[in-house]
């Protein structure tokens, strides 16, 4: 079986910033956000990036949707279009959507930065359909829905320019328990209903288990370890990667003396 | 064995609506609790109202018991001695616990000079060694830090430290590792599991994250719609759940030793009703897959199986 | 339906009833404010001239409602020299930040080192004082203000998922501004002006009071109780009329910008997370 296409070649990428100033004189400190980090993403595959704070998982994101340039390396999207092709999700639906626009604007937002052409009232009766909110929500405000559902709005308004990928900032973390488990069959839908490549950046590990087929693990902005998610979890080879399993607490783990 | 705390009918109004609609129970000496909810459950709620923390427009009537007395018919000055002292809490968001502009030490001192009646030289002594007591490194040294120059896990352990201080009784912890990195919330869980353990203290963990609850406590209260939907020992509840709820939250979980067919997960239709806005009778019934008319009534906490729940249709068929 | 804040129906009573006298003051007033006539000067309140004659024997009343007008402008003209100048200043140094905002920024606090009044000095002595130089001199004094209430505003609003989700999909800073920033911002700005407004009349009443502001014959409530100084003995109720107008004012202007601060920001907090 042929391999998939790639969609974006990441080559030896670094970014790093300057701090802010803590010395009157002498320059500015810098940290390493991204440091030498290369990959691959096929079409149609479901990535995971994985890493705790201050690994680099979020500037990573902002160099996938070019949002933020690498110092080094290339980071190299084989489609036409990066600003339409790729999009996002972000993890808080309260700060995601603008609290003094309508859901139909919110949604169709991307549709008139980009002046793409199409029935734009059709359009959003489409993508109010495709993630399970009534057509009536079109005329109301962020603020009349729950987490749940205003994350599906901006999954929404992510889809709303015909993207190929789509890019998850921990989207469920925000959300109470028993919601997230519909936002996350709704992606998965999603992902085949509309042929998207997903990438799922996580410190949920549980989630990247359940979604992705390969996972990137970074640490101190680098990925540490990478592989199909099964092997990761099952045998990981990185000393990082096995603390960040250990750390996991399961289900199954019950305390050692009980009452 | 006693009990260390006894919860008997609580009620939290919050401008006149009722967030906690009579939740009792009770937490045996030595114990560690975990209490599962998720927002608007009222479990935070819970915990303050114990603590009597409950902030102003929101009130609690009902019996809180501790070693014979009712805490909430207590005098605020009779309550402030107890807390710090005998009854101590730990918060989600150290940066907010934790007050910016005093020192580590100071903070950690305070209680020992309120309650132990220190002198301020030997506060600070017994503080440097509970400081290294929750192994924060370079104690003497962090001692004169401010807040803002520990890491998020540091400052967690500070807060710990300040509430362990005097030994309490009992631990209240309210998503005490939700907004800490996995590897740092393991050590923090692992660091609370050792204190309680040391100080026979009884401990009441708070969270919506079921794996935490698992691996930490012995027992288990599932909150929902301000009210105890099951309860009973982590083994019972998790193995055998008999509430729809806690099934439904189990089976949302995504599992890590094993792939779901079409990635699909067992979801939980609807979402959590805002405060006042759950239904009459058992909260769960608009989205529960075995709800039916008897439902309008509330089901009472009754024995099903081998532990506790409240539902007329439970999981595995009527008792 | 929410219940109104109590400040906010008191302001804007207050508010209301000067607009309705300026705006009444341009048809009708009972007598010329104008109209010297010596011989009935400093006469109390009385069924002719409800409050009285003035030094001039000019009627109290008239002069006081077309006092009104002149404060309404002098409030109008300079809340819109700062917004014109201190928003544009605000919203472009949160949207751009760097090398822009340092300039705008340093700018401002200079200016905002200037009091008014010395602002309004230097005006008075280049030019001839008037209402016009008041305006000036206040509104500008006004603008770093107005552009840093601005830039705190625009800054949180910059931190929003929503605006880094709009330059995913490549908007422009221009698109920015207008759909997100400016429509955010507005309420603080709302709050800010209706303050601003309360200052604003404080200022040019001070100034007229020093002989900088509003020149005569023009009524104006800060030289009508400038001059009432020199007249205390023959008219006292001469310096209570103009004083009970400004601090009515001033009043209403705060109560309402109290009230409608409480009316629009809770609309504006953002709900914690809807996890536990």
């Amino acid at each position: 079986m042929s391999e998939a296409e790639v969609l974006f070649q990441v080559e030896h990428v670094t970014r790093r910033y300057k701090l802010a100033r803590t010395r009157l004189l002498g320059p500015r400190r810098e940290v390493t956000a991204v440091d030498d980090v290369s990959f691959t993403l096929r079409r149609g595959e479901t990535l995971g990036v994985v890493g705790e704070s201050g690994s680099g998982k979020t500037t990573l994101m902002k160099l996938l949707l070019g949002l933020e340039r690498p110092d080094e390396g290339r980071v190299t999207y084989s489609g036409v279009r990066l600003t339409r092709e790729v999009q996002v999700v972000f993890q808080d639906p309260a700060s995601a959507l603008d609290p003094r626009m309508r859901v139909a604007d919110i949604i169709l937002e991307p549709v008139r930065v980009m002046r793409l052409p199409g029935d734009r009232q059709k359009r959003v009766e489409e993508l109010l359909d495709a993630v399970g909110l009534p057509r009536d929500s079109a005329h109301r405000y962020p603020h009349e829905f729950s987490g749940g559902q205003r994350q599906r709005i901006a999954i929404a308004r992510a889809l709303a320019p015909h993207p190929r990928v789509l890019i998850g900032d921990e989207p469920v973390s925000a959300l109470d328990v028993s919601v997230r488990a519909q936002i996350l069959n709704l992606l998965e839908d999603l992902r085949v209903g509309f042929d998207l490549t997903l990438v799922l950046v996580a410190h949920d590990l549980s989630v990247v288990r359940h979604m992705c087929d390969r996972v990137l693990v970074m640490s101190r902005g680098a990925i540490v370890e990478e592989g199909p998610t099964r092997e990761i979890f099952r045998a990981p080879q990185n000393p990082y990667t096995r603390l960040l399993l250990d750390s996991i607490p399961r289900l199954k783990n019950r305390r050692a003396a009980s009452t | 064995m006693a009990d260390a705390l006894g919860v008997e009918d609580l009620h939290v109004l919050v401008g006149g609506v009722e967030a906690v609609r009579g939740v009792s129970f009770a937490l045996e000496a030595g114990s560690r609790t975990g209490l599962i909810g998720e927002s608007g459950s009222g479990k935070t709620l819970t915990a303050l109202g114990l603590m009597g923390l409950l902030p102003d427009g929101i009130s609690a009537t009902g019996r809180v018991l501790y070693k014979g007395r009712d805490l909430l018919s207590l005098a605020d000055e009779e309550f402030c001695e107890l807390r710090g002292d005998r009854l101590a809490m730990i918060f989600q968001e150290p940066m907010t616990a934790l007050n910016p502009v005093m020192r580590i030490g100071d903070q950690v001192a305070e209680p020992l000079m309120v309650h132990r009646h220190m002198g301020r030289q030997e506060a600070l002594a017994a503080a440097m060694q509970i400081l290294q007591r929750v192994h924060i490194a370079d104690a003497a040294e962090k001692m004169r830090a401010y807040p803002h120059q520990l890491s998020g896990g540091q400052r967690q352990r500070a807060m710990i430290a300040m509430a362990m201080a005097c030994s309490p009784d009992i631990l209240v912890a309210d998503e005490p590792t939700t907004a800490l990195d996995v590897t740092v919330q393991a050590q923090i869980l692992r660091l609370l599991d050792e204190l309680v353990n040391e100080q026979g203290a009884t401990l009441l963990l708070i969270t919506h994250d079921l794996p935490v609850v698992a691996s930490t406590c012995d027992h288990v209260l599932v909150m929902y719609g301000g009210k105890i939907v099951e309860t009973g020992t982590v083994a019972q509840v998790f193995d055998r759940p008999r509430h729809p709820y806690t099934r439904a939250l189990l089976d949302a979980i995504p599992p890590l030793d094993e792939e779901l067919p079409d990635r699909h997960l067992r979801a939980i239709p609807g979402s959590v009703a805002g405060l006042g806005q759950f239904p009459p009778g058992c909260p769960f019934r608009n989205r529960c897959p075995t709800a039916d008319g008897k439902c309008v009534e509330m089901p009472p906490v009754a024995r099903v199986g081998d532990h506790l729940a409240a539902c007329w249709h439970p999981v595995g068929g009527e008792p | 339906m929410r219940r109104l804040p109590l400040p906010l129906v008191a302001g804007g009573i207050l508010v209301g009833l000067i607009v309705l006298v300026a705006l009444l003051s341009l048809v009708w007033t009972p007598h010329d404010p104008d109209h010297v006539v010596i011989p009935i000067r400093f006469q109390g309140p009385s069924s002719t001239y409800l409050l009285g004659t003035d030094q001039f024997g000019r009627d109290e009343l008239s002069r006081v409602m077309a006092g009104a007008r002149n404060t309404l402008l002098v409030g109008i003209v300079t809340i819109v020299i700062a917004i014109a100048v201190g928003v544009p200043v605000g919203a472009l140094s949160a949207l751009y930040r760097g090398p822009l905002e340092e300039i705008f920024m340093r700018a401002s606090d200079v200016l905002l080192a200037f009091p008014a009044i010395l602002l309004a000095l230097l005006f008075a002595a280049v030019f001839r004082p008037s209402t016009i130089t008041a305006m000036a001199a206040i509104g500008i004094a006004f603008v770093p203000i107005f552009a840093r209430v601005v830039r705190g505003a625009g800054l949180q609003v910059m931190e929003m998922d929503y605006v880094t989700a709009a330059r995913t999909f490549g908007s422009r800073g221009w698109w920015i501004l207008v759909q997100h920033l400016l429509p955010n911002v507005a309420n603080v700005l709302i709050v800010q002006a209706t303050i601003a407004f309360a200052v604003a009349i404080l200022a040019e009443a001070a100034l007229s009071y020093l002989g900088i502001g509003t020149p005569p014959p023009t009524a104006s409530w800060g030289r009508m109780l400038s001059d009432s100084q020199d007249y205390l003995y023959q008219s006292p109720l001469l310096a209570l009329w103009p004083g009970l107008a400004i601090a009515l004012s001033v009043l209403g202007f705060n109560l309402l910008g109290d009230g409608l601060r409480d009316l629009l920001d809770p609309k504006l907090v953002v709900r914690a997370p809807a996890q536990a």
